[in-house]
């Protein structure tokens, strides 16, 4: 019965404190709104879901976010000095290919997003036969550098959060 | 809310965050100009998206809080949709302009990462 009515109980959560927060209110009239979006949302989304396993973890997901908020903010200074010309000469791109150990769609999407949002890094291509993703780097000095922080910063902590 | 007198302080951050976050965006758009090809130009942008973004949303929620005398976060929600819808566009036209290489130069793109590539 439960699982038939809310399949994702918390994203009907996330939804119901959602529409409250839009409209900064607990008015019952806007309670009851709240409550509707969050059982129907999910079941007509339900088909579109990939997986149905979510994250776990919660620690582990508030160090994730901790870590990505500092590695924005730090590369959101690099490429604002490069982009300054403080030093133009020295840079250059590059692409860098990762071997992946994560099989999870969400874990791989979360990564997608983490190293997108991050500015200098960009994930370009993921391929599912060789498991490999292709990054593209503003400032590529040393591609084993951003081999490891692909695989140990992000890469360890999605695999517990997700697999 | 309007004209809604704020204390000093408060001006203040308001005016510290909102002057640096549009300088960041502004940077975006410099680099967007600046840069030579088109994987560069990608990354530009970004700065717009994260930190620009962050300090404009951050400038929205203490001035209101300030102004209206009750603490106003839903703001937060902006950042937290602009985060997690914006990598999708970048990471489709990033793949768009792959598969584009992909079929023009063939096996030598990408090229090693030992090359150069701001010359397309």
């Amino acid at each position: 019965m439960m699982k038939r009515w809310l399949p994702y109980p918390r994203v009907s959560l996330l939804l119901f404190a959602l529409w409250l927060t839009l409209n900064q209110t607990l008015d019952p009239a806007h309670l009851a709104l709240a409550a509707v979006v969050a059982v129907v949302a999910p079941l007509l989304g339900s088909p579109f879901m990939p997986v149905r396993k979510g994250a776990h973890r919660l620690d582990h997901i508030l160090l994730l976010c901790g870590i990505v908020f500092i590695d924005i903010v730090r590369s959101n200074i690099a490429v604002a000095l490069i982009i300054l010309g403080a030093r133009r000469e020295q840079t250059r791109s590059g692409f860098v290919r990762i071997k992946l150990n994560l099989h999870n769609p969400s874990a791989l999407a979360a990564l997608a997003c983490i190293i997108t949002s991050c500015p200098g890094t960009l994930w370009v291509s993921f391929d599912p036969q060789r498991r490999e993703m292709l990054l593209h780097v503003l400032d590529l000095i040393d591609e084993e550098e951003w081999r490891d922080i692909v695989k140990y910063r992000y890469e360890r902590l999605l695999v517990e959060i997700f697999e | 809310m309007s004209g809604a007198s704020i204390p000093l302080w408060a001006e203040w951050v308001v005016a510290v965050l909102l002057v640096s976050g549009t300088g960041l965006a502004f940077l975006g758009t410099i680099g967007l100009t600046r840069f030579r090809s088109f994987f560069d130009r990608m990354h530009a942008p970004t700065l717009c998206a994260s930190m620009g973004m962050a300090a404009v949303v951050l400038a929205s929620i203490v001035y209101f809080t300030v102004a209206g005398q009750r603490l106003v976060v839903h703001e937060l929600l902006i950042a937290i949709f602009v985060t997690m819808t914006t990598p999708v566009t970048f990471t489709m036209l990033a793949r768009a302009a792959y598969l584009r290489r992909l079929e023009s130069d063939g096996d030598h793109f990408p090229p090693d990462a030992r090359t150069p590539s701001r010359d397309t």
